[in-house]
């Protein structure tokens, strides 16, 4: 026994000088997807690749929140290093890493983006260098209760003003009718990203409504905004739960799928999940575009997505480019869709029949997708975080009560003209 | 039933309830994690107190993947290097803050203690370009050594006490027979010290084992991952979807080890932690 | 650890006078020092270092080897239109009295209850053992996943929480626990008092147990009543043991960090100083603000340390 203790240090010390190894180097790596599904997607179409070109591929995982994968490509790109040659952007990413990233025009034949939607391939262009490579795009999606609108006999909503008349009235009912946790409307309240993008969609909806213009100029302060933003306060604690305000997509989620919603503004993933076997709601629910801003406004859906980008400090950026044009290729797109819900950003996908059989929404998602509002990510560059932070933090004061809406949206342009100064 | 046999009977009952509640609120988060983790991700939007039904199917999906498997070797492996290295490298300084007089003695505890001073989040972009330098990226070295930035500062304190109040005449006794201080330490003090040790280094491993941002951005790899990045990396079938039972299940898989480390040990921590808190 | 044995030995015992025997000690201690400085040279000097300096440029994360030096202008800067800089930025100052109003009740109510639990666990009853073991669950498990744990019992809809007040009729509408400004940062301190009263509770349990008996046995001739005996004799030998634990818990406080972030991300009524400084260092990429913001956060820190130190050593001496 005594033998032993002594041994112990003398053992531990030899584990730890002979343990960490570094592990055998691949020809490429790649960073794509950081979840279940679509990891194991990527992965599958990674192996085929490399089992037609005899190339060595590794694929490695980050994590789920979008900032720590920022923060953690940031960290090995200011290093300059070449331990990842590929990696996944988020669209609202582009400006910030475009000088870390190869310009793919360079290596990749001129019609690589024919045929995507033009405003991804814009958004994933920095000064005429094609930093990106769209590879699947997200927008916001009302999806509603069918039953409960027949059941009270009531249209989809077309404008938010009608989504708010119904959502009263059809809370109201089912509270009557012995349901007290019903409610009307859920959406992303928390005061983060989420928060910006169902925001912008708010006030994007409204005629003449806009955070940052095309052109980088400061347009948030307008009568379009303190419309949207009254209308959205009015919801908070009367058809929304006041818990709203630190909701993410799954706590909407949670509250919907439970059957306690008549509304919800949610991503496209959702679709899957509440019409799973186990759902409450299983073939109750129904999607629609999210409504518009008063008669005159227009829908107005937040585009997200994601992107296939090179790294400039990549050993291999040919090779790397060549996986990535295999991977956003139309066959490969389309197998995404129809395995992983993941929608197409080449836009004769979206009639394709076998994609419209699969999910009888896509004829809807086209137009969605061709009234989608960008974030302002391109054009406020590596600032972008800031305005998000400052725009969700104004929205998110007014939801809770802290603060009127003019007060807000006085606030909010100053902090945004000091953010710009003179120029993005 | 007399009047002091009903105080005392009363007083009793309240003392258990005071107990009762204590036990409810120390592990009522800890069963309902598990309460949770034994859900199909159905139920799991309406509330339960009871385990009905168990469901195992999380801790198969989580225990399924090879990564996370790999991932608990790679913690414990890392956790226990951590706590080699700063046992040793705490001892000896320990035995030059706690024993002897020198000038400049108080300013090493400080600064000592100040390195801890720093939110971690400042301190990461510097040691990655370190840890870049010293070609360690992506290895567990990586990990082990960036941890001693954080449990050096507490093993120094916590063991300097402790050996300063050690009875002086062993060490008296010791230099009077001409032992060299390396022997003094290893032959005299280390003996007496071995409930300190595994108090300190319980926690030094407890502080590593949860460690989540460093191992995040020094290692790359599946291969190389701990435990709490596993867990962070752990997620639905798609990006915004939070697998909450999947998470539950990974934690408390996580969690027991600890637990039992604790509840094997917690005699020591007792007696460890008393002769350095008190005599100050 | 203690606050007066670490900063003021009680090595009276050693020799003090300069004799070979002593010069070989001091050497020895050195050389016995080195391995350990070395180390925490290696991993901290140069990052401790390199925030001090990133504080005084305008360094950004996406390229920081772009970084020019603009003096102090990170913490306070004058331009034609005014002030500007972390001093006067009321987030920052908002995040200050966050963080310290953290501390202050965070702490306060762990070593009240920590000390309030050790009494009970301080009578001897069947089972005893196993309760205390039980107790320090909470200690052990990571604070990134207790954290996850209690924002999922705090949900509003679905947490377990609010279903338990509202069916003991504590509450009749669900609580937004950790939406609501005036509820959130008390979500947060309910976690944090939760997790770190065990490690309270251990150091005054141990002091109880050193507590001489003979005091007890005196007051108990003289019959004198047991909140007395408490507030006279107990509470005084616990002191020392009180403040250490104090200390502890008073430079983790200052530094909060997972538990806020998992439960409230950058809500403004919970932001503390260590969520301000990552939210510039990292989500705005401004890695020279957001080093001065953690260089003022560690002045803070230190300057709370140091005056607790300072103090706790003084009140030490006197009981001795």
């Amino acid at each position: 026994m005594k033998q032993l203790k002594s041994l112990l240090p003398t053992a531990l010390l030899g584990l730890c000088l002979g343990f960490p190894a570094l592990s055998t180097a691949a020809n490429l790596t790649i960073s794509c997807g950081a979840v279940g599904a679509e990891l194991q997607l990527c992965k599958e179409a990674v192996e085929a690749w490399s089992k037609q070109t005899g190339n060595n591929v590794e694929v490695v995982s980050t994590p789920n929140s979008a900032t720590e994968r920022l923060s953690f490509y940031q960290q090995i790109l200011s290093a300059q290093s070449s331990d990842i040659d590929i990696i996944q952007i988020d669209m609202v990413w582009p400006g910030m890493l475009a000088k870390h990233l190869l310009d793919l025009r360079e290596v990749l034949p001129a019609n690589a983006t024919q045929g995507y939607f033009q405003a991804q391939v814009d958004n994933a262009t920095v000064n005429g260098r094609l930093v990106t490579m769209p590879w699947f795009t997200d927008s916001g999606l009302l999806y509603y209760r069918k039953d409960l609108l027949e059941k009270y006999n009531q249209p989809v909503p077309q404008t938010w003003e009608e989504m708010t008349t119904t959502a009263r009235a059809v809370q109201q009912a089912e509270r009557d009718a012995g349901n007290a946790n019903a409610w009307g409307y859920v959406f992303q309240g928390r005061a983060y990203e989420g928060l910006t993008c169902n925001a912008l969609e708010w006030i994007s909806s409204q005629p003449q409504g806009g955070l940052v213009n095309a052109q980088g100029d400061i347009v948030v302060n307008s009568q379009a905004s303190r419309a949207a933003l009254t209308l959205a306060k009015s919801w908070v604690g009367d058809i929304a739960p006041r818990g709203v305000l630190n909701y993410t997509e799954e706590e909407g989620r949670g509250v919907f799928q439970s059957g306690n919603a008549l509304f919800m503004r949610n991503w496209p993933y959702v679709w899957a999940l509440v019409q799973s076997q186990d759902s409450a709601v299983k073939d109750k629910v129904g999607v629609a575009p999210l409504p518009r801003g008063g008669a005159t406004g227009t829908h107005a859906s937040t585009l997200g997505g994601w992107g296939l980008a090179v790294s400039r400090y990549s050993a291999n950026a040919k090779l790397a480019a060549e996986l990535v044009s295999y991977l956003s290729s139309a066959q490969q797109q389309k197998h995404r869709a129809l395995v992983g819900a993941y929608n197409p950003v080449i836009e004769s996908l979206y009639q394709d029949p076998e994609l419209l059989a699969a999910m009888p929404y896509y004829n809807q998602l086209h137009s969605i997708l061709n009234d989608g509002v960008m974030r302002p990510a391109s054009i406020t560059a590596d600032r972008y975080p800031r305005v998000s932070n400052a725009f969700f933090d104004q929205v998110h004061g007014v939801l809770a009560g802290e603060r009127p809406v003019d007060q807000a949206l006085a606030e909010l342009e100053s902090e945004l003209t000091r953010i710009k100064r003179r120029n993005w | 039933m007399s009047p002091r046999l009903l105080k005392k009977t009363l007083l009793r009952l309240g003392f258990w309830c005071l107990i009762g509640i204590l036990l409810v609120y120390a592990v009522f988060p800890f069963y309902y994690a598990i309460v949770t983790s034994l859900k199909p991700s159905s139920a799991l939007f309406q509330v339960s107190y009871w385990i009905d039904n168990p469901d195992f199917s999380n801790y198969a999906a989580v225990l399924n993947q090879a990564s996370f498997l790999r991932a608990i070797g790679n913690s414990l492996v890392v956790a226990l290097c951590v706590v080699t290295l700063a046992l040793f490298l705490s001892l000896t300084a320990a035995y030059a803050l706690g024993r002897v007089k020198f000038r400049g003695r108080g300013p090493v505890l400080m600064m000592v203690l100040g390195v801890s001073m720093f939110p971690q989040v400042a301190v990461l972009s510097g040691l990655f370009e370190v840890i870049r330098a010293l070609g360690l990226y992506n290895t567990s070295w990586a990990l082990i050594l960036s941890y001693t930035i954080f449990t050096l500062p507490f093993t120094v304190w916590v063991l300097t006490t402790f050996m300063g109040q050690l009875p002086h005449e062993l060490e008296e006794a010791a230099i009077m027979d001409g032992a060299s201080p390396w022997v003094t330490l290893t032959r005299v003090l280390l003996p007496l010290l071995w409930p300190a040790l595994v108090t300190t280094g319980l926690l030094a491993f407890i502080a590593a084992w949860n460690e989540f941002l460093f191992a995040l951005t020094f290692t790359l790899t599946d291969s190389q991952r701990t435990v709490p990045v596993a867990i962070a990396l752990i997620s639905g079938g798609s990006p915004h979807e939070l697998p909450w039972g999947l998470l539950m299940a990974a934690s408390v898989l996580v969690t027991v080890p600890l637990v039992i480390l604790v509840l094997i040990f917690q005699r020591r921590i007792v007696s460890g932690l008393t002769a350095g808190a008190l005599k100050g | 650890m203690s606050v007066s044995t670490t900063l003021a030995p009680d090595d009276e015992y050693l020799l003090t006078r300069e004799t070979p025997v002593q010069r070989r000690r001091v050497r020895a201690a050195w050389l016995f020092l080195t391995p350990m400085l070395l180390c925490l040279a290696l991993v901290a000097a140069w990052p401790l270092l390199r925030t001090f300096w990133f504080s005084l440029t305008d360094a950004s994360l996406a390229d920081t080897g772009d970084a020019s030096f603009v003096g102090l202008s990170n913490y306070l800067f004058h331009s034609g239109a005014g002030w500007s800089g972390i001093l006067v930025d009321p987030q920052w100052w908002n995040a200050v009295r966050n963080t310290l109003h953290f501390t202050v009740v965070s702490v306060g109510l762990e070593i009240v209850l920590g000390l309030l639990v050790a009494l009970l666990l301080n009578v001897k009853f069947t089972g005893r053992a196993l309760v205390r073991a039980l107790i320090l669950i909470p200690w052990a498990i990571p604070t990134i996943v207790s954290a996850k744990i209690w924002s999922w019992m705090l949900n509003d809809q679905f947490g377990i929480i609010n279903h338990m007040m509202l069916s003991l009729g504590l509450i009749d509408a669900p609580l937004a626990w950790t939406a609501d400004a005036d509820l959130s940062m008390w979500a947060v301190i309910i976690v944090d008092v939760w997790k770190t009263v065990p490690f309270v509770t251990l150091l005054m349990l141990a002091a109880l147990q050193m507590l001489p008996s003979d005091c007890y046995e005196a007051a108990r001739v003289d019959g004198i009543h047991p909140v007395k005996v408490f507030w006279r004799v107990t509470l005084p030998l616990l002191m020392p043991a009180l403040l250490v634990a104090a200390i502890f818990r008073i430079l983790d406080s200052l530094r909060v960090f997972d538990v806020i972030y998992v439960l409230t991300s950058n809500s403004s009524s919970t932001m503390s100083m260590s969520v301000y400084a990552r939210q510039h260092l990292v989500e705005f990429q401004d890695v020279g603000y957001g080093s001065a913001a953690s260089t003022l956060l560690f002045l803070v820190v230190a300057v709370i340390a140091m005056a607790y130190l300072y103090l706790g050593r003084r009140q030490l001496e006197v009981r001795s």
